[in-house]
């Protein structure tokens, strides 16, 4: 094709001889699946259609929570059309993302948990024959108490919705103490007490989840499929079905959108690659939206407590955290979700003590799990208000007030995550400035608002979900004699552009162009091992796999070209799709040549390159959740317009600076701040995963609130602000080329920066988000009635808390472990298996 | 021989032009457009988000309009202009739109990219002067406003990396 061949082209054809500067790296280009995805030629799942597919669909419970006494597919399986119908006795080997929490079935067996619980699955010819075919499955349940919230779930133990857990309804609890905080407290001038509520809300991806299984022509399973964690979709594979993992190949299709709605193994993938192999026939499922939703694994709804000791000068002398996390019906990624909940704190502001209790309960709702921020944007707003809180009573502005306490770079925290490069200051500092911030805060007219607020996120997880000492990215390059270079990974591309992180990363190293590089990623038989794309994980990790195998690559080609060139190894330049002399730079060989005489000289070339995150110093139980190689840093400005008659809030403008590390590419590093502000305000302001209980007379069952687009209220172009983005480049030495994360950090600012704002507007406090309309009108009627100006939750439930395992910091000379012994409780035996068993 | 199932039955037959391009198709009665374009025609790149007409995916012109095709049926459509994103190019080359979208970071994940493009190309058809400030022109949400701007006002390749200005 002749087309775009001028605009495409990368600064790599750039002339300069000049061996240290990036000429790709850095500079805002064309990503590498740019011209696939503006022709409508990106294949997701759901593209594939393939010779003699057949399609599935589910039969979902109407129940919230029921046993299953009896089902009966006959008449459905004698419907014309129909090549087999499944129920939960096909697979029922049960699986989860975490090993700790395998509850899953893939098709329910004699329990149903939540509606959309999947109990029989259909394969027919067409996809409506499928659909009509469901209606002929009889399934006769007899219905169970419905738990619909934590607070009943803490009241409500019998009957259990799983047999493990800590006890009754409660999943997870997790209580960790860095340090006397009550000492602390002591030593505070003020303490601050504040109770805040983050609504459950989900993600919203605008491709609902596809999949296609077939029998491949020597028997063995191939799954294509919209995930984000191909290599976890893989194991459980291997698991439910019984079969040697080598005979899986598992291809991550590009995701139409993801943001953690796509990382565990779904009980559809499950389900298809079952009846592919049975019926050696391509069978494809594609859940509807109303499906989406039951799938879930969303932002859960917290209810948190924030107990604050603060000096004058603003510096905090000790942190309590508390929270009350809804799980909804299954363990997903919840145990980690519970530990993030508490983890992130003490990464923005230094927090000399520190204790958190975090508590998970299992409830009759679709299960949640990570949405971008995973586990933390729900402290983190609470944290961010209530600094807002604290600042106004100490009279301090609150930018100035953050720029006190600030984390610095390389520290270790109280937790004991070690920090990287932290330039959150810089953040505050350049957001302040470009929104004007000190002309605005507390002088705009009534109903005119400015709301400041930070936050941090990994830059890719520390530890592995599953125990293990191997690299957590690979990657293998091959140079090909056409003067191509092929990469191989199983970074799966989700929309965030891992494919030109990684094609970026090569090009720079070895001096060509983007558009010289092949890329096969997602595929669990082509690509070394990458976890998957989850954490903001990829692009350091990844990305550093990718650039140690171009390092090798390039040490085979120097070596080739420097006795061809009789020149020194060390003058040789990569560039331009040459290699040559810097000193003398018409003296070379073009790129293509280069790879040649290497190959000549050393047979065929292959290099890899892999990534392992360096150890954590977090040594304690439960110290898994948190590290991380290093953090990134946002901080927004908000401005808000409040309409105190209706309660309408607008967005007209935002402000965010991102300490990127590096932007590798920075038109993408735009693209994903942008999208996180976009995502920000939708939580912020109206996104809600909410549930209602059915009248009694009609079965009191809990149901989906609204479970389709057309309700469930997300922001459009219309209601998009302009964003004036600002990158903070110090490169970290840990990331590639100095890169940090930006998938997810960016997000988290946002929701605490609208409610500061609304209070600077109206002032009123919303300790809740969504911030409605008809809260802030609740707020400003008992603001005008003289009452404390606020919409929120009063008070947190009594929890028994287990002791809390007490880990000194590190400024108390501890040393990362804990130095008390937590009795464990008795795990039933059941349990222990189920734990053995993964 | 047993009668086939309802959704086997291709017993509908449009004649209507895909992409410039004189297409026959048969299918089952109750599809809507976009169930033909992607099952029958197998043009993919029109994609699917809702089937309730709120997402905006599933945009095509319909004689230049934009329609949501999963609303439409196909039965509709006989005799009809039909453009999708496959038939945004011309002689091989991308349409200015793909050119501005791919350079500007307009298509992340891609999914809805085809929909915005179609949607944005009649916008700018019925106003060739477009500017930044009339994205309620736009009937789903898409958000092209800024894009738009940038591409016509855009003097060097890299026009998103500009300083904002103040």
């Amino acid at each position: 094709m002749p087309d775009e061949k001028d605009s495409r082209t990368t600064p790599a054809d750039a002339p300069e001889a000049n061996g240290n500067k990036l000429r790709v790296i850095g500079v805002p280009r064309r990503r590498v699946d740019a011209r696939a995805k503006v022709t409508g030629q990106t294949r997701f799942a759901d593209d594939i259609f393939l010779p003699r597919m057949a399609h599935c669909k589910l039969l979902r419970s109407p129940h919230p929570h029921a046993r299953i006494r009896k089902i009966d597919t006959s008449r459905a399986a004698a419907h014309p059309g129909v090549y087999v119908v499944l129920t939960g006795k096909d697979v029922p080997i049960q699986y989860g993302i975490l090993p700790v929490s395998q509850d899953e079935q893939a098709l329910c067996v004699d329990r149903v948990r939540h509606v959309g619980d999947p109990v029989a699955a259909v394969v027919a010819r067409e996809e409506l024959t499928a659909f009509e075919a469901l209606d002929l499955i009889d399934v006769d349940y007899e219905i169970l108490t419905t738990i619909s919230d934590p607070q009943e779930a803490l009241t409500t133990p019998e009957p259990r919705i799983h047999e493990y857990g800590e006890e009754g309804n409660i999943h997870k609890l997790v209580a960790l103490e860095f340090g006397n905080v009550e000492e602390g407290f002591a030593e505070a001038d003020e303490i601050f007490e504040d109770t805040f509520f983050f609504q459950g809300n989900t993600h919203l991806p605008i491709e609902q989840h596809a999949s296609v299984a077939i029998k491949d022509p020597e028997g063995k399973l191939t799954v294509w499929s919209s995930t984000q964690t191909p290599h976890y979709l893989h194991r459980a594979l291997a698991k439910v079905l019984e079969l040697p993992a080598a005979h899986i190949r598992v291809i991550a299709t590009p995701n139409g959108g993801a943001f953690g709605g796509k990382s565990d193994p779904f009980n559809h993938e499950i389900v298809v690659a079952k009846a592919a192999l049975l019926l050696d026939r391509p069978v494809k499922i594609c859940l509807t939206r109303e499906e989406v939703f039951y799938c879930h694994r969303g932002r859960h709804p917290v209810l948190m407590k924030f107990k604050t000791g603060v000096k004058r000068d603003g510096a905090i002398t000790g942190m309590h955290l508390q929270t009350l996390i809804d799980g909804g019906a299954y363990g997903s990624y919840g145990v980690a979700s519970t530990f993030y909940a508490g983890a992130l704190q003490t990464t923005t502001y230094h927090i000399p003590r520190y204790r958190y209790q975090g508590c998970r309960t299992f409830t009759n709702k679709p299960p949640c799990g990570p949405k971008r921020g995973h586990g933390t944007p729900q402290p983190r707003f609470g944290q961010e208000v209530q600094l807002d809180k604290i600042a106004e009573r100490l009279k301090i502005d609150p930018a100035d007030l953050r720029l006190r306490i600030v984390e610095s770079s390389n520290s270790v925290t109280a937790n004991f995550l070690q920090l990287g490069t932290v330039n959150l200051a810089e953040c505050i500092r350049r957001v302040a400035k470009v929104s004007n911030w000190k002309e605005k805060f507390r002088n705009l007219p009534e109903g005119h608002g400015v709301g400041l607020a930070c936050s941090a996120y990994l830059t890719g997880a520390g530890l592995p979900i599953y125990w293990n000492k191997m690299p957590h990215s690979g990657v293998q390059l091959k140079f090909d004699r056409s003067g191509g270079v092929t990469i191989f990974c199983g970074a799966t591309e989700i929309g965030q552009g891992s494919d030109d992180v990684l094609a970026g990363i090569v090009a720079e190293v070895l001096g060509i162009d983007t558009f010289d590089i092949r890329l096969f990623t997602g595929d669990t038989d082509l690509g070394p091992v990458d976890l998957g794309s989850y954490s903001s994980r990829v692009t350091l990790m990844a990305g550093n796999a990718a650039l140690q195998a171009a390092e090798r690559g390039k040490a085979i080609l120097r070596e080739a070209a420097a006795e061809k060139l009789q020149v020194p190894k060390e003058r040789l330049c990569f560039a331009g799709k040459r290699v040559f002399d810097s000193a003398a730079p018409e003296k070379g060989l073009t790129f293509q040549e280069a790879v040649c005489l290497a190959e000549a000289r050393f047979g065929t070339i292959g290099t890899v390159g892999s990534y392992t995150p360096p150890t954590s110093p977090a040594l304690y139980k439960g110290g898994g959740v948190g590290p991380s190689p290093t953090y990134s840093y946002s901080a927004a400005v908000v401005q808000v317009e409040v309409n105190s008659v209706t309660g309408w809030v607008t967005v007209p403008k935002v402000w965010i600076a991102h300490d990127i590390g590096r932007a590798l590419n920075p038109t993408l590093v735009r693209g994903q701040v942008e999208g996180s502000v976009y995502m920000g305000l939708g939580e912020a302001l109206m996104e809600e995963q909410e549930f209602r209980r059915l009248p009694k007379k009609l079965s009191h069952a809990l149901v989906h609130k609204f479970p389709s687009i057309l309700e469930y209220k997300s922001p459009t172009s219309l209601d998009m602000p302009e964003v004036v983005t600002e990158l903070i480049e110090e490169p970290d030495p840990r990331g590639p080329y100095g890169a940090k994360e930006v998938g997810q950090g960016p997000l988290l600012p946002i929701m605490p920066a609208v409610a500061n704002a609304v209070y600077d507007a109206v002032g009123v406090r919303i300790d809740e988000i969504p911030v409605t309309p008809e809260k802030i009108l609740k707020a400003l009627a008992e603001k005008k009635a003289g009452r404390d100006p606020r919409f929120g939750p009063t008070d947190f439930p009594h929890i028994h808390w287990p002791e809390a395992l007490r880990v000194p910091p590190p400024w108390e000379g501890g040393d990362g472990h804990a130095v008390n012994e937590v009795p464990r409780r008795q795990k039933s035996r059941q349990e222990k298996e189920k734990v053995l068993a993964s | 021989m047993s009668p086939l199932p309802i959704a086997s039955q291709k017993t509908s037959q449009i004649r209507f032009t895909l992409n410039g391009e004189e297409t026959d198709v048969s299918f089952a009665p109750y599809k809507t457009l976009l169930e033909v374009l992607r099952e029958d025609l197998f043009h993919t790149g029109t994609k699917h988000g809702c089937e309730l007409g709120e997402c905006g995916a599933c945009a095509v012109l319909l004689d230049g309009q934009p329609v949501l095709s999963c609303l439409v049926l196909a039965l509709e459509c006989g005799g009809r202009q039909v453009l999708t994103v496959e038939g945004l190019g011309e002689d091989g080359h991308l349409h200015p739109l793909q050119d501005a979208f791919a350079d500007l970071g307009a298509a992340q994940c891609g999914y809805c990219t085809p929909a915005i493009l179609v949607t944005a190309k009649a916008l700018l058809d019925q106003n060739p002067h477009t500017r930044s400030d009339s994205r309620s022109d736009f009937r789903k949400p898409v958000p092209v406003h800024r894009l738009l701007a940038d591409f016509r006002s855009r003097g060097s390749r890299h026009a998103q990396d500009r300083r904002p200005k103040k």
